[in-house]
This record gives structure tokens, sequence and C-alpha cells, in this order.
């Protein structure tokens, strides 16, 4: 009953709150209870003696959910703040990946070749196999895994994404 | 001086200080913040908390007979007082009983404090004997909980727990209190002045936005004012503000269910309550509307009815505490982020700066239109013959209490009457009619009723009541009688779960599967056996004697009242349907079979 055509948009969302138990799942509940996506959502404590995580979440939805996404993010008592880096200026996101690839003669040497051309690194080998640690944005990654494929690929592990506005800002000064 | 250096001292080391038990420091912290009455159910998970409350005088404790009770009756304290209510339950079985009221009191922004026992630390996460995962069950139906694994940290969490439930937008708070760190011994802190970092509510409202709302608002050709609960959760004072603000503009006011009350019922400004059974002029005003200012109202699907037809064309103005509130259902052009009292108060500020002044013709003309919309007079039933309408029944009550010098309170349970209440008993003051919004729930009014006795001892009570709400509760008669809270129980019995029956009769071709009662009790002989008076009327000659004679009485009543089984509540927006798509009465019918997209919507 809403307009329907709305525009779905991705944004990436940064939210610093105070490292303590269950947290995390009142960030993950609110997503699931009020129906909003997660593409990814990574977490650390990233101030030890301020016992500060730092959240990195990239959601979808129209203009006017992704705003209640943020209130809502926001009403949590442990969290101190909420930035939509997608809106509030350029930013860096990236995103690691281990990808194993199993296979002998040209695929291996192929395998070896695609790696140098994506500044991927080789973290373990075997004579059968390779594992890549590959660090770009998701897009680099997901064109990385793609190419692996048909040389062997078995398995992917990825960190999810995480983000930081470009320039002197913080947003963790104030808080 | 040598003295002083000791006390200094003794301040310094947290060794000098007087250790207490955890149960202790709890009962401490609890008196420090005010609470001189605590509704709950003991069981062996909080024993060291009940050992702790019979070894003083200074909280009150409430017997009730399940924890779902506990929690009602704690809303029915706080709304009726402004105070935060506090319960106290004990693990598993008692936390998972008390989660309706937690969910009703979250979605009505009621400021609970609920203490839950828990199995000692080390079985956490055993399986053991009554032990529930308290803090995850409950995390999605509070505002904040807690689990305190450290005796030291207990009087700064309830503290905080007392400070998040009642300011910004109030909630409930649970703290999960493991019987280790009951027992065991630690160190009283003071409520501190200073608030959790992260938790900072906003209370003033930015100037430059609200002076923007004053002039949208002075140029208004038809505003409207539409106000909600938030204005009560604000206080007494911000339904002052909202009443010289509604005079000084000359728009018409609206009230939520939520709201009833924040505006009195009496005032010529009042054109009733709003949404799904509200009154036609509400409807049609909030549709025709060009300029609306929602204050402390959040856009229910139960106010709007179909979105992409709600108001569609007026500004949008609101006033909200939570951010999260605007925006949320329906695009507002102007949201103002504060509390409702400041905020108003910001607004006349401003609308005296701006020597603001409304547009009298075309407000005299509004008027006009609302008076004409007024005329249908849609409240309008037919009390002849000896079948008593409810409606009937409700206005009478009204006139009887109109006549008491004491304080009125009414509470309902969920339904049919609910409505009728809602839409027949004028209430001119805040704090004053308690009802269950947000969640619905059938047999909230029963315990709700018996906490605000508590609070207002002397105060007349009224729980209005259909017969299948109050049989969700009614084991609290028990406490009632007890605790000798002269509560009226009026039971506008229709034999039937009203709203469902009359859901049934519109959408579903009149196939009421499963909304009669078969079997129910004899009421006059249920409230004898708990010790109270119980009354009966079945013909409208007998209603005036009826409820004279229940207000008289002093001491619990239970007033068993047979309505008009029949009677369906009118007008009534239809879901999925806007608001100039009215059922006027019962001659209306559906005008377009309801469309499925409406079917669907509760």
């Amino acid at each position: 009953m809403n307009p329907p055509e709305e525009p779905q948009r991705t944004h990436t969302i940064a939210v610093l709150v105070d490292n303590e138990p269950g947290v995390l799942a009142r960030v993950i509940g609110l997503f699931s209870g009020r129906g909003y996506n997660i593409e990814s959502l990574t977490v650390a404590e990233t101030r030890r003696g301020r016992h500060l995580s730092r959240i990195t979440v990239v959601t979808t939805g129209t203009r006017m959910v992704i705003e209640q996404i943020k209130a809502q993010l926001m009403r949590l008592i442990p969290v101190h703040s909420v930035s939509d880096l997608t809106l509030e200026g350029p930013h860096v996101e990236r995103e690691l990946a281990l990808v194993k690839v199993r296979g002998t003669g040209d695929a291996r040497v192929e395998s070896l070749r695609i790696c140098d051309i994506f500044r991927a690194r080789a973290v373990d080998s075997t004579n059968e196999s390779f594992v890549f640690e590959i660090v770009g944005n998701s897009s680099k990654i997901d064109a990385f895994v793609e190419l692996m494929r048909p040389l062997g690929l078995t398995d992917v592990s990825r960190t999810g994404v995480v983000a930081i506005l470009r320039g002197p800002e913080s947003m963790e000064s104030e808080s | 001086m040598l003295k002083a250096f000791v006390d200094d001292y003794a301040e310094e080391d947290p060794m000098a200080r007087e250790q207490m038990t955890g149960a202790q420091i709890i009962l401490k912290a609890l008196a420090d913040q005010g609470v001189t009455d605590v509704f709950g159910y003991p069981g062996g998970a909080v024993l060291p908390i009940y050992d702790a409350i019979f070894q003083q005088n200074r909280i009150r404790h409430i017997l009730v007979r399940q924890e779902g009770g506990a929690v009602h009756a704690a809303e029915g304290y706080a709304r009726s007082t402004g105070k935060v209510g506090v319960v106290l339950v004990t693990s598993g079985p008692g936390a998972t009983n008390a989660v309706t009221g937690l969910t009703d009191a979250l979605m009505d922004s009621i400021p609970i404090v609920c203490l839950t026992g828990q199995v000692p630390t080390h079985l956490i996460g055993n399986d053991a004997f009554q032990e529930a995962d308290t803090t995850g069950i409950t995390r999605p139906c509070t505002k904040h909980n807690y689990l305190v694994k450290d005796v030291n940290d207990l009087a700064r969490v309830v503290h905080e727990a007392f400070d998040v439930a009642s300011s910004g937008r109030p909630g409930p708070v649970v703290i999960d209190l493991p019987k280790d760190v009951q027992m065991g011994l630690g160190v009283y802190v003071e409520k501190e002045a200073s608030k959790r970092k992260s938790y900072q509510p906003q209370l003033k409202g930015d100037l430059n936005k609200i002076k923007d709302a004053v002039e949208i608002i002075k140029n208004a050709k038809r505003p409207i004012i539409y106000a909600g609960g938030g204005v009560i959760n604000s206080g007494p004072a911000a339904s002052q503000l909202l009443r010289k603000f509604v005079r000084v503009t000359g728009a018409p006011c609206t009230l939520t269910l939520m709201g009833l009350g924040a505006y009195p019922a009496s005032d010529k400004q009042f054109v009733g309550m709003v949404g799904m059974h509200g009154t036609y002029e509400s409807n049609m005003a909030m549709h025709d509307c060009d300029v609306m200012v929602a204050v402390g109202a959040r856009f229910d699907d139960r106010i709007t009815g179909r979105l992409d037809a709600f108001s569609p064309d007026s500004t949008k103005i609101q006033i909200d505490i939570d951010p999260s509130s605007i925006n949320k259902n329906v695009h507002v052009d102007l949201g103002i982020v504060g509390d409702i009292g400041h905020v108003l108060e910001d607004l006349m500020k401003a609308w005296r700066a701006n020597h603001g002044k409304s547009d009298e013709n075309s407000i005299k003309k509004w008027w006009q239109q609302i008076e004409e919309w007024r005329s249908v007079d849609c409240m309008k039933f037919d009390q002849s013959g000896d079948i008593v309408k409810p409606q009937y029944a409700v206005r009478r009550l009204y006139e009887h209490t109109q006549q008491q010098s004491k304080d009125v309170f009414v509470t309902t349970e969920v339904g049919q009457h609910q409505m009728w209440t809602a839409q027949h008993f004028g209430f001119d003051k805040p704090n004053h009619w308690l009802t269950s919004g947000g969640l619905g729930t059938m047999g909230y009014g029963l315990p709700a009723a018996m906490g605000v006795q508590v609070a207002h001892p002397d105060a007349l009570v009224v729980g209005v009541a259909g017969e299948s709400s109050f049989m969700m509760n009614m084991q609290e008669l028990s406490t009632i009688q007890q605790y000798r809270l002269p509560v009226k129980c009026l039971i506008l019995n229709n034999f039937y779960m009203g709203m469902v029956r009359q859901w049934q009769e519109l959408l579903h071709g009149s196939r009421y599967s499963e909304s009669y009662m078969e079997s129910l009790p004899d009421f006059v002989k249920l409230a004898e056996a708990f010790g109270m008076t119980g009354l009966r009327a079945t013909k409208a000659s007998e209603v005036d004697d009826l409820l004279a004679e229940m207000i008289k009485i002093d001491g619990p009543v239970i007033a068993d009242l047979h309505v008009d089984p029949k009677e369906n509540v009118f007008p009534m927006i239809p879901s999925g349907a806007a608001h100039n798509d009215m059922l006027l009465g019962p001659g209306d019918k559906v005008g377009q079979p309801v469309s499925e997209d409406g079917m669907v919507l509760v």
C-alpha cells in the first residue's frame, strides 16, 4: 500500500556501541524484528579502554526505510552514534576474503596469475591447493571469486564490509 | 579537622562503606527512587528479595494472583500517577508470564521497571529448574534490559533502569537478577545525576523548526491538531499547554485512543476521537485539512486507515520525543524531535513573538464545514425497549460519575466495550483513562484498575469490561479483595467476543466462528465467591439503579449488565478504507466489498 515504485538503495552504516553482552543481539533483533535487510554486518571492539565496539552494517531499503533503520538504531540504549557513510560523504569500504582453490597444471598457474592481477596473496599452499587472501571492495572480491570458480574454487570466507569516512572527521571523538 | 579528614577518607575507600546484600541494595535503590508500591509474586529465584521485603516497611508489596496481572497493575499505577510502575517476579514462568504486560507497556509507552529472578550465575545456560533466557525473551518487548552478574553493579543498574524507563519515550525495563547476586555482599551507590552517555533523549525542540511550524499553522486555512498519548506521557503541564495552543490557533482538536483526556472532551474545539471508531467529524476533518499538527501521536494504522488516501492534501507537522516515530508510516513535512511539554512551550512563545493570528475567515468557514459533519450526529444510538444498548450504559455511567465529588478513573479491557467507553465517556483530564491501545490486550483492564486503586485509594475506579476480556485475568479479584480495593467492575455482558463477532458479521458473512461463549459463570455468584458484592441488570429501566448502587457500595463490586448482543460499534472505517469512507451505522453497508488488501489487515 506504500507507493510501490520507491527505489531500493544500499547504504553502509557505522554504529558505535558500548561493548556489553547482548548488544549485537539487540542490533540484529531490530533488523529481523522489523523486517529490514542485512547484506553484511561486521563487529569488533575498537576502543578497548572505553569498551566501545564499531558495527558496520550494509543494508538496503527505500529512503524512508533507511531513515527508519537509523532512527531505530539510535533508540537502542547502548548505541552512541549512527552514521550513514553513504550519505555523509566519501568513505573507504574494504572487505577481506580467504579463497581456497584446488587444482593442478594450467589451472593452478592461471589462479596464481589472477592472484597477481588482483593484488591478492597466497597465504597457504600445497601441491594441489592455494589459499588466497584478497582485500578490496565487495565487487572486486565478487569478481575474483567468479574468476576462481572454473579454476577449482572450493571455499570462500568473507569478513563483510568495514568502512570509514575519508578525511579528518571522526565519529568516535565526541562519544 | 581530624573528623573531616576521617569522613573524607571514609568516602574515598569503598571497603570502608557498608556492605549490604544484593537484596538489600535493591530495596534501598527502589526506596531512593521514590518507590512505595511493588506488584509481585514470589518464587524460588527471588526469595532473598522477599526476605528483605519482610524486614522493612518503606515499600508495600501487593501480592497478585498471576504475574501478568502484576504488570498490568503496575501499568495502571504508572499511567494514573506519572510514576514508574514496579514489578517483582520470579525466574522462568514468572518472567514469561510478564511478557504480555511488558509488550503492552512498550506499545503504549508506559514506564515500568520489572525485576525478575534468575537462577544463580553458575547455572545460567544449564536448563536449570525455572530457568528461562529472560533477557533474550524480553529484548524485543522492553525498552532496555539488564542481566546483573556482579552485586556491585546492582545499585547503578537499578538507578539507570528507572532513568531509562521514565525519560525520553517511556517504556518497560527488565532487570534480571541471578539469585547469587541477590545474596552476595556489595556496596550501595547513590543515584547519580550523570546519565549514561549513550542515552540522552532530546527534550528541547529545534527552535528554527518551531518558527517554521508557527508560520505554517498561521497560514493554515483548514488546520487540525491531532494529539496522542505522548501528551499525557509528557505530564499534566503538556496537556495545559495543548489546551492553550488549540485555543490560540482556533483549530479543531482530535485525540487518539491513548490521548483521550489530554484535551477536555467537553470543550467545543474538541471534535472527538480519531481513527477506525472515531467520530465522523474528526475523520473527515483529518481527511480534508490543509495543515495537520501531530502532537505525541504516531500515525498508527488504526488512525490512518488506508495510507495512500490518508489526509492527501495536508502539510503535516509532527512533534514527538522519539525520532523513529517521525516519518515511520506517513511522510511528514516538518518533524520536530522533543518533549511535547518543552516544544509546546516554545511553540507558544514563538507564536506570541510572531504576533501569530490565524486566518479568521478561513477558520470560520472550516468550522462551518465541521459543524455540518457534526450534525450527522455519528454517535447516535437508539435506546428503546427493554434491551440495554451498551452505548446507553456508558452514557449513564458517565452521568453518574459526573455527580461524584471523588476523582474518577476508568479502565477498559479490549473490544467493543472499549470503543463504546472511548466514544461515550467524556474524559476531561489526563491520566484518568487507562486502556490497552497499541497491543490490544484483553485482560488488561481489571488488573490495571487494581493498580489505579492502589495509587488512589479514595478515588472511584471503574473497570468497564466485556465478559470475555473480564475472564482473562479475573483471578485478580482475589487480590482486589485481599487489599480491600473498592474497584467497580462493570461488565457489559453481550455473551459474545463482541468485536470478533462484529468483524465476522461485516467481513466474513456472519459466520460466527468460535466467538460465542457458552457456560459463562454467574457473575453475581462469582463476586460472592470472592467475598465482594455482585449486582445484575438486564433491562434498560434497571441501568440507573444498578450504576447508582455500584457506586454507592463501599467496596469492590461486580456489576453484570446484560446488553444487546447484536449491537455493533459505529462509526467504523473498515480496514483498508479511507477516512472519508466511513460506515455510520447498521444501515450503511460496506461500500464495495472490502478489498483483499483490506481483508489481510487486522
